[in-house]
């Protein structure tokens, strides 16, 4: 029962209700979440399907940022075609680095991402002419919203919105989109593929699969929906900086799709969510939320390792006794 | 050392502990590369390919240690195996749980886990993941099939049901078998060739009737540990 | 062309900040060497060790060696915080995914930094140098503090003790035993556990002293533990993961291409150094001087 309600659906098209409901601040935590949300569902293809761990995916997060934000700012390209291109080179760049960090397993693998992300980061950092250097690009403008604003206003029943609201809503529908694709690859034949990488990569080549080209080919879809959230993220902030791409960043995606729960499809997603709304309520009462944070994880990784959506199942599987098929569990 | 598999056959290697048969395996099916050496298969030279190759070209293995997708249902586990081979790895679109139904039941039918289809792989009892090896292995639709203690591990009686269950499956899709055993009951009695090894050595090959009356298999082996 | 004194006094300081960089990462690589867990809390334990020298100067002062007093009693506390740390939570992480033995010292870094925070502020913090050591040289026109001088010769002092403990003593066997081969370790009936404790209460130790020791030269900030890991994560990288003359090695190429860097490139000396570790990982991911993992 439970599991035929469309739940996905649902919450999307609650969250269209968002800025009508609530106020502009509710519409600014929604807008991150939805964007982080697709942040950690890429990188979860990765790690909780393919059984790669990057330490790294910040990278592709902040080129993807800066090209959006170049291509608005500096070329004046609209917004409709800076957008895609933040997937573009996001994913060129996965492809060559990717190249390389599959050569190597486990550990090695995760320090290469690192590496990469750090020269990513260092560019940023220090390419004034182009990235704005240490002190970021500020002032990515909004795509414009004018031909979409005199439809809505013709119609007195759709209310009025602000241009951060329009923002949330494209946010919303092109996040969904993503996210959809996302979930069609997992439940591909190509999605079963990673998955017997992650559970046995000897007997996967065994079966004929060429594991590296597969692991290739993660990373890069990976990157380029990393990038697309980078490319929606630094119009969201405002501004782009090359923090964005440092590894504390990879850590922090890292730590949403955990606290989740890696084995699932939208524990990211629920990582995601909780941990921004948690954020906003704890920084109103104490500036230390790393310390929340790091106890959060320390708790998470001793007494839930399967993330939220893992202990949720495992409730659901008690009450119901009925293994769900689609679920392979964190370890 | 220099042996050949006849299609069709069945041929088994045996030797004591360390005579290097699973190193033997290993290097036929390109997971170590030998220093020399050749391995032929269908008049190819595929000496150190790589396994995925290999697998195309229609050789299938199974391990010593069991070896499937432990967190994936068993039929999931069967299912890659086809999607795999029929190389629609990479179809990023079509919903995978619609592909390859059929054959996916008629195999596990075949190998006699229909019943436990959707039982998570890890959590089968160990005779039956070592069948879902054997199903893996075959729904790669294999000429040659090369199974490293198929057995191992179990007891009598589930031995003689796997053995049974092989022969027959052999029998059924004309698979050449080559296989490592530890009982030499088993050996004896499904064979139709015997390769001795030792310390890295043929020191026999031929008919089980040959084999069993060579004086040198009766020293170091027979001898030995019976 | 830059002048000598200037090239001599970039090697310089690139040789002290390298000896610093060993001093850190050698504990990094002991930790990895042994338990195989890279120890992103290791950059805190760094940072803990100079706001607790910085502490311990506050409250005994600077005069007649204290300095020295201050430093050993800063790296102490951090070795026996890094065995609380081993023996109450890690080591039950043991034999899980590596991600969450990743994942549990990247959360040591939130908390502890975040406790650094809450005790001394995010103010900078300084700490003078020790008045024997206040002093410079002149040499070919540069000036060389006694303090980055007495790092020079500290550095491969500790290098060679370190050195001697691991070849030389039976808790050294041990640990080398350990890095190849831990099952059979265990099997031979040596205590294993007791073994891993001991190992992070050194590799705390030198992390702690490291810090202790910088406090004189650098402002001592919230933020210098995710700064320095990274780089002590670089040199063991291209030293090799596990090889102690390795990361010493690591250690020297990094100080060298930093300094020289910014004299050649300023302004990509730091992409420079992280394209070098993704050469090394590129070519021989074990590093120049490590051995392939099994």
């Amino acid at each position: 029962m439970l599991a035929r309600v469309p739940w996905a659906l649902l919450v999307l098209i609650a969250a269209f209700f968002v800025p009508a409901a609530g106020s502009r601040f509710y519409t600014f935590v929604a807008n991150d979440i939805v964007i982080w949300a697709l942040f950690a569902t890429s990188l979860n293809l990765l790690v909780g399907y393919t059984g790669l761990v990057s330490f790294g995916h910040a990278a592709y997060f902040g080129i993807g940022a800066y090209t959006t934000g170049i291509l608005l700012k500096k070329v004046g390209l609209p917004f409709l075609l800076a957008f895609p291109a933040a997937g573009v080179v996001a994913g060129l760049c996965a492809l060559v680095f990717g190249f390389f960090c599959v050569r190597l397993t486990r550990i090695y693998f995760a320090m290469l991402t690192l590496a990469f992300a750090q020269i990513v980061w260092a560019i940023c950092f220090k390419w004034n002419e182009v990235t704005g250097g240490e002190q970021g690009m500020p002032d990515i403008p909004y795509p414009r919203f004018d031909v979409v604003d005199r439809i809505v206003s013709a119609v007195p029943a759709l209310g009025s919105y602000r241009t951060s609201d329009y923002y949330y809503f494209t946010c919303l529908v092109l996040v969904a989109l993503c996210i959809w694709a996302l979930r069609r690859i997992v439940a591909s034949p190509f999605g079963r593929m990673l998955t017997t990488i992650r559970e046995n990569a000897e007997r996967a080549e065994f079966i004929g699969v060429n594991v590296r080209r597969y692991e290739l080919a993660a990373f890069v879809i990976a990157g380029v929906f990393a990038g697309l959230a980078g490319g929606l993220f630094g119009i969201f902030n405002r501004g782009v900086f090359p923090d964005f791409a440092y590894w504390t960043k990879s850590s922090e995606v890292l730590i949403m799709t955990l606290l989740g729960g890696m084995g699932t499809f939208y524990g990211p997603a629920i990582g995601a969510l909780v941990l921004i709304c948690l954020n906003q309520q704890i920084v109103s009462y104490t500036e230390y939320w790393p310390l929340i944070l790091g106890s959060i994880l320390v708790v998470l990784l001793f007494v839930f390792p399967g993330g939220l959506a893992g202990a949720m199942l495992a409730l659901r599987r008690r009450l119901v006794r009925k293994t769900p098929r689609e679920v392979q569990t964190g370890a | 050392m220099s042996f050949t598999v006849p299609r069709g056959s069945i041929s088994a290697i045996i030797g004591p502990n360390g005579a290097g048969k699973t190193t033997l395996f290993n290097l036929i099916t390109g997971h170590l590369e030998p220093d020399s050496g050749h391995v032929v298969f269908k008049e190819r030279d595929v000496t150190g390919i790589a396994p995925h190759d290999l697998c195309r070209l229609g050789m299938g293995r199974s391990f010593q240690r069991t070896n499937i997708f432990p967190r994936l249902t068993v039929y999931e586990n069967i299912q890659a195996a086809y999607v795999s081979h029929r190389g629609r790895g990479f179809d990023l679109v079509t919903p995978v749980a619609r592909l390859y139904r059929a054959e996916t039941e008629s195999l596990l039918a075949a190998v006699g886990l229909l019943d436990k289809a959707h039982e998570t792989s890890g959590f089968l009892s160990h005779g039956n993941q070592k069948q879902l090896e054997l199903g893996i292995a075959l729904a790669l639709e294999p000429e040659l099939l090369l199974l490293d203690e198929p057995t191992a591990g179990m007891s009598a009686t589930e031995t003689r049901e796997s053995i049974r269950l092989i022969e027959r499956l052999a029998a059924d899709r004309g698979l050449t078998l080559l296989f490592t055993e530890h009982d030499m009951e088993v050996v004896f009695s499904i064979a139709h060739r015997i390769t001795v090894l030792h310390q890295g050595r043929v020191i026999a090959d031929g008919p089980p009737a040959e084999v069993r009356r060579d004086p040198e298999v009766k020293r170091v082996y027979l001898g030995d540990s019976r | 062309m830059p002048d000598l004194a200037f090239v001599f006094a970039q090697s310089l300081s690139g040789l002290t900040a390298a000896m610093f960089l060993f001093l850190i990462a050698s504990g990094l690589s002991l930790i990895f060497g042994v338990l195989r867990v890279l120890n992103f809390a290791h950059g805190t334990f760094y940072m803990l060790g100079a706001y607790s020298a910085f502490q311990i100067v506050q409250w005994i002062g600077l005069d007649g060696g204290r300095f020295w007093l201050a430093a050993l009693g800063a790296a102490l506390l951090i070795a026996a915080l890094g065995g609380i740390v081993e023996r109450v939570l890690f080591r039950h992480l043991y034999g899980k995914e590596e991600l969450y033995q990743l994942l549990f010292t990247y959360a040591l870094v939130l908390i502890l930094s975040d406790v650094a925070k809450i005790i001394w502020g995010t103010q900078q913090k300084s700490v003078s140098r020790p008045p024997e050591l206040s002093g410079a040289f002149h040499v070919f026109g540069a000036t060389v503090p006694h303090y980055n001088l007495f790092i020079l010769l500290l550095g491969p002092a500790i290098a060679l003790a370190f050195w001697f403990v691991l070849q030389r003593t039976r808790a050294g066997r041990f640990i080398r035993a350990a890095a190849l081969d831990r099952e059979t370790l265990g099997a031979l009936g040596v205590n294993v556990d007791g073994l891993y404790t001991w190992v992070f209460v050194l590799a705390s130790f030198l992390g702690g002293l490291g810090g202790a020791l910088i406090a004189p030269m650098r402002a001592t900030t919230p933020g210098m533990d995710t700064e320095v890991i990274v780089e002590a994560f670089v040199v063991v990288v291209i030293g090799g993961l596990g090889s102690f003359w390795g990361t010493f090695l690591g250690a020297l190429i990094y100080g060298q291409v930093l300094s020289f860097g910014i004299l050649f490139f300023p302004r990509f000396s730091i992409f420079a150094v992280f394209a070098l570790m993704a050469a090394v990982l590129i070519i021989r991911p074990w590093g120049l001087l490590g051995r392939p993992l099994r």
